[in-house]
C-alpha cells in the first residue's frame, strides 16, 4: 500500500469508513489533517463556530442517523472545549469518534503552548481514548475507534494525535475488520434466562414495560411495538425512549420518573413485574431506591453487564444485544403469553390516567410553554426532528409532543447540557435533510450556544429555533419556588438581547411572539422559507414541569399541582 | 457488610493503562488497599493484583466496571487464592541479630544485607501473618519498613 503522512491517513480512514460529514474546528496542532482536507474533500467539512457546538453536532448526527459522529479539533482549547461534548455523549452512549491535534511527541510534558494532557481528560468521560505515538500505527487506531464507538454499548471514543505524528511518513494498511482480544460484547442473549423471563411474564398479574434508551440505540423499536402489541402489556418510556412507541399507542402510559405521568409512577410502583429494555435505572427514573418498584420483580436486558444490577437488585439479567435478545423473545411471548390476563391491572391504569392525566392550564392572555409544543407536534408530527436543550422546556417537550418513532427526539439525557440542542440540531438536519429540523429551547440555553447561527446560515441547516422565553433559568426557578421559599438567586433572566435582532444580525429570521395566531405564523413563515430561524415565544412566567416527584423522594409521592 | 476482595486484572501491557484502573477506582468511590503490577513473562500483557474493600453491590460492579475497560483482558476474582506479601525492614546494628534472624525465618525471611549502620532484612508470607511480623518486628526498632503488597495466584 501506500507511503503517506499521518495526516492523510486520517482523512483516509474516514473514506474508508463512509465518514460523509465531519465538524470541526482548525488550529495549529491539527493543521497537516486540515491540509489532507483541502486537498481531498473527500468529505464535507462544517466549521462550527465553537469546538463544545463542533462535538454536539456530530452527537446530533449520530442520534438522528444512527451513524457514527465525527468531530476533529486542535490541542489545548480546542480539546477542552471539546470535553463537554464527549461527557454529553458518553452519559446518553452516543457512537462518535473525536479526533483532536496535539504538540509533538518531543514537546508532551514540557508545558508546551496549547498542550493539555488530553487523553488524561477524556478518559472518564468517553468509552475508550488513544495518544497516537507514530503513523503506523493510526490507521489501526482508527479503526478500533471506530469499531469501538459503534459497539457493544456505544459511545464516543476520543484519538489524540501528536502534530509530529502527523506529518510523519508511513504505511497506509487499513484494517478490513477490527478484532480484540480484550473486547468482545456479548450479543446473544441467554436462552435460559430469556426463556425464564418470557415465564416470568406469563405468571405476572402486573406487568410493565420500562423502555429506555438501549431500544433506540439498537434499533429494535419495531419488535418492542410487536411485543408490546401482542401482549398488551402497559408500558412506561425514559427520556431517551420516546418515540420508542407512538405518542397514540393505547398501551403507553407517557413518560416515567420525575417529571413523568402519574399512570407511569403509579404503574411502575405496583407493578409485580417490570419488564426493563435497555434503561439504566437513573436517579431521575427511580426516585427513591428502596421504595422503587418495591413488589417488583425485574428482569433486565441490557448489553452492558455493569448496568445490570447497579443500583436495583435484578432476578433476571440477560446481558446482550437486545436485538438479539428480542429476536429470541418476542416468538416465544406470542407462544405463551395471554393477553387477557392482564385485563384487571390495564383498568385499573386507566383509572389511574383519567384520574390525573397529563394537561396544563390553558390561558387566552399569555402564551402556555405546553400549548406551544403541543401546537408544534400538530404541524409537524412525524416530520421533524426535535432538538432541545435543557431545562422546563425540555421537560414539557417530553411530555406534550407527539412523538411518533425512534430519533425524532434528540435531547441531551444523562449530562444534562444546556447549550446541546441548536448545535445537535444542525446535527440532524445534516443527516437527515429531508425533515425539518426544529430546536426547542430557553431564553437560558439558547444563549449557550448562540454562535451556531453563523454556522447554520452558512453551511444552509435551517434550524428553527423555538425559545420558549419566561425570562427566567425555570427549572432552577421552579426548585426556588417550591423549595428554597421562592429566593430566586440568579434565575431572573429580564436582561436579554434582542432575539429577533441577534436572528437578524447573523442573517437568520427572527419572529417575536406573544400570542396564539403570531405564534402559527411565524412557525408557519418559519417553515415554509425553509431559514435558519429564532422564535422568540414569550411566555407564562411562572409555569411549572408537573407533575414532579422531588429529587430523592418516591414515585408515588408527586406534586400533581402547585397553588400560590 | 464490607468484606476484603483479592482482585487480579490481566491488562493490555500499553500507554497509560495503569491510568484507567486507578482512575475508575477514584472516580467510582471504590477503595484501594494495595496494589502491585507486573508485566506477566512471555506475553502482551499485564498483571495487577488489588486488595479492596467494599459491600458484596460494590465489589461486583468493580469487577463489572474493570471488565468494561478496554485493555482489560480478564479479571479474576475467586476466593481461592494464594496470597503473599513482602516486607523488608532496616534494623540498627546494635539490636540483636541473633533474635532478628530467628524472627525472619519464622516467616520465610532472612537478613540480606549489612551495611554500616543497619541490617536490612526480608519476609515473604500471607499478608494476615506479614502484619504479625511487622507487630513483632517494632521491639527491634525499626528504621524503615517497605511493604510490597499483595501478590496472588489461583490454587
Amino acid at each position: 500500500m501506500a507511503q503517506m503522512s499521518g495526516a492523510q491517513m486520517v482523512v483516509e480512514a474516514m473514506r474508508e469508513e463512509g465518514v460523509e460529514v465531519v465538524f470541526g474546528y482548525p488550529g495549529g496542532a491539527i493543521m497537516n489533517v486540515y491540509d489532507e482536507i483541502y486537498k481531498h474533500r473527500y468529505f464535507e467539512h462544517i466549521l462550527t463556530r465553537h469546538e463544545q457546538a463542533a462535538v454536539h453536532a456530530a452527537d446530533g448526527y449520530a442520534r438522528a442517523t444512527g451513524n457514527v459522529g465525527v468531530a476533529f479539533v486542535t490541542s489545548g482549547p480546542g480539546f477542552t472545549n471539546a470535553v463537554t461534548g464527549l461527557a454529553t455523549a458518553y452519559m446518553d452512549s452516543v457512537p462518535m469518534v473525536v479526533v483532536s491535534g496535539q504538540v509533538p511527541i518531543s514537546m508532551i510534558g514540557t508545558d508546551a503552548f496549547q498542550e493539555i494532557d488530553a487523553v488524561g481528560i477524556s478518559r472518564p468521560c468517553t468509552k475508550h481514548n488513544f495518544l497516537v505515538q507514530s503513523a503506523d500505527e493510526l490507521p489501526k487506531i482508527l479503526a478500533e475507534a471506530f469499531y469501538i464507538a459503534k459497539t457493544g454499548r456505544p459511545g464516543p471514543v476520543h484519538v489524540d494525535i501528536p502534530k509530529d505524528v502527523t506529518a510523519q511518513m508511513g504505511e497506509f494498511n487499513y484494517p478490513k475488520s477490527v478484532k480484540l482480544d480484550t473486547y468482545k460484547p456479548t450479543v446473544k442473549g441467554n436462552m435460559r434466562q430469556i426463556k425464564k423471563a418470557v415465564e416470568a411474564i406469563k405468571e405476572a398479574k402486573k406487568p410493565v414495560f420500562y423502555l429506555g434508551g438501549g431500544i433506540i440505540s439498537s434499533n429494535s423499536a419495531d419488535m418492542v411495538r410487536e411485543l408490546v402489541a401482542h401482549t398488551q402489556i402497559p408500558a412506561v418510556e425514559t427520556l431517551m425512549a420516546r418515540g420508542v412507541l407512538r405518542y397514540d399507542d393505547p398501551m403507553l402510559l407517557g413518560m416515567v420518573g420525575m417529571h413523568g405521568s402519574y399512570a407511569a409512577n403509579m404503574a411502575m410502583s405496583e407493578a409485580d413485574l417490570l419488564i426493563a429494555l435497555g434503561p439504566r435505572f437513573d436517579d431521575r427514573v427511580t426516585g427513591k431506591l428502596s421504595e422503587f418498584a418495591k413488589y417488583a420483580k425485574i428482569i433486565h436486558v441490557d448489553i452492558d453487564p455493569s448496568s445490570i444490577g447497579k443500583l436495583v437488585n435484578v432476578d433476571y439479567p440477560i446481558v446482550g444485544d437486545l436485538k438479539e435478545v428480542l429476536k429470541e423473545m418476542v416468538p416465544l411471548a406470542k407462544k405463551s403469553v395471554e393477553p387477557q390476563r392482564y385485563e384487571a391491572w390495564r383498568e385499573i391504569l386507566q383509572r389511574y390516567r383519567e384520574l390525573h392525566p397529563l394537561t396544563f392550564e390553558d390561558s387566552d392572555e399569555v402564551l402556555k410553554p405546553q400549548w406551544v409544543i403541543q401546537r408544534v407536534g400538530e404541524k409537524l408530527k412525524g416530520k421533524a426532528r426535535i432538538a432541545t436543550d435543557v431545562g422546563q422546556h425540555q421537560m414539557w417537550t417530553a411530555q406534550f409532543y407527539p412523538f411518533t418513532r425512534p430519533r425524532e427526539l434528540i435531547t441531551s439525557g444523562g449530562l444534562g447540557t444546556m447549550g446541546f440542542g441548536f448545535p445537535a440540531a444542525m446535527g440532524a438536519k445534516r443527516g437527515v435533510r429531508d425533515e425539518v429540523a426544529v430546536n426547542i429551547s430557553g431564553d437560558g440555553s439558547i444563549l449557550m450556544n448562540i454562535q451556531e447561527l453563523i454556522t447554520a446560515v452558512e453551511y444552509r441547516l435551517p434550524v428553527i429555533n423555538i425559545i420558549l422565553n419566561n425570562h427566567y433559568l425555570g427549572m432552577v426557578r421552579q426548585w426556588q419556588t417550591f423549595f428554597y421559599d421562592k429566593r430566586y438567586a440568579e434565575t431572573d433572566l429580564s436582561m436579554q438581547p434582542d432575539f429577533v435582532k441577534v436572528a437578524e444580525a447573523f442573517g437568520g429570521v427572527g419572529y417575536r411572539v406573544k400570542t396564539k395566531e403570531e405564534f402559527d405564523k411565524a412557525l408557519d413563515d418559519a417553515i415554509s422559507k425553509g431559514v435558519v430561524a429564532l422564535i422568540d415565544v414569550i411566555v407564562d412566567r411562572y409555569e411549572n414541569v408537573l407533575p414532579m416527584v422531588p429529587a430523592g423522594g418516591s414515585l408515588y409521592n408527586m406534586l400533581l399541582e402547585y397553588k400560590d | 457488610m464490607n468484606e476484603r476482595r483479592v482482585i487480579s486484572v490481566i491488562v493490555l501491557n500499553e500507554h497509560g493503562v495503569l491510568t484507567r484502573i486507578t482512575g475508575l477506582f477514584a472516580a467510582r468511590g471504590y477503595n484501594i488497599e494495595t496494589l502491585t503490577v507486573a508485566p506477566i513473562p512471555g506475553s502482551r500483557y499485564s498483571r495487577l493484583t488489588i486488595v479492596t474493600k467494599g459491600s458484596p453491590r460494590v465489589i461486583e460492579q468493580i469487577i463489572k466496571q474493570l471488565h468494561k475497560l478496554i485493555p482489560v483482558y480478564k479479571v479474576i476474582e475467586h476466593s481461592e487464592l494464594v496470597e503473599k506479601e513482602m516486607v523488608m525492614a532496616k534494623i540498627p546494628l546494635e539490636e540483636r541479630l541473633a533474635d532478628v534472624e530467628a524472627l525472619c525465618r519464622a516467616y520465610n525471611g532472612n537478613i540480606v544485607n549489612i551495611g554500616k549502620d543497619t541490617a536490612i532484612i526480608m519476609a515473604a508470607d500471607e499478608p494476615s501473618r506479614i502484619r504479625n511480623f511487622v507487630e513483632a518486628l517494632k521491639r527491634f526498632n525499626p528504621k524503615e519498613i517497605v511493604r510490597s503488597g499483595v501478590v496472588a495466584i489461583e490454587r
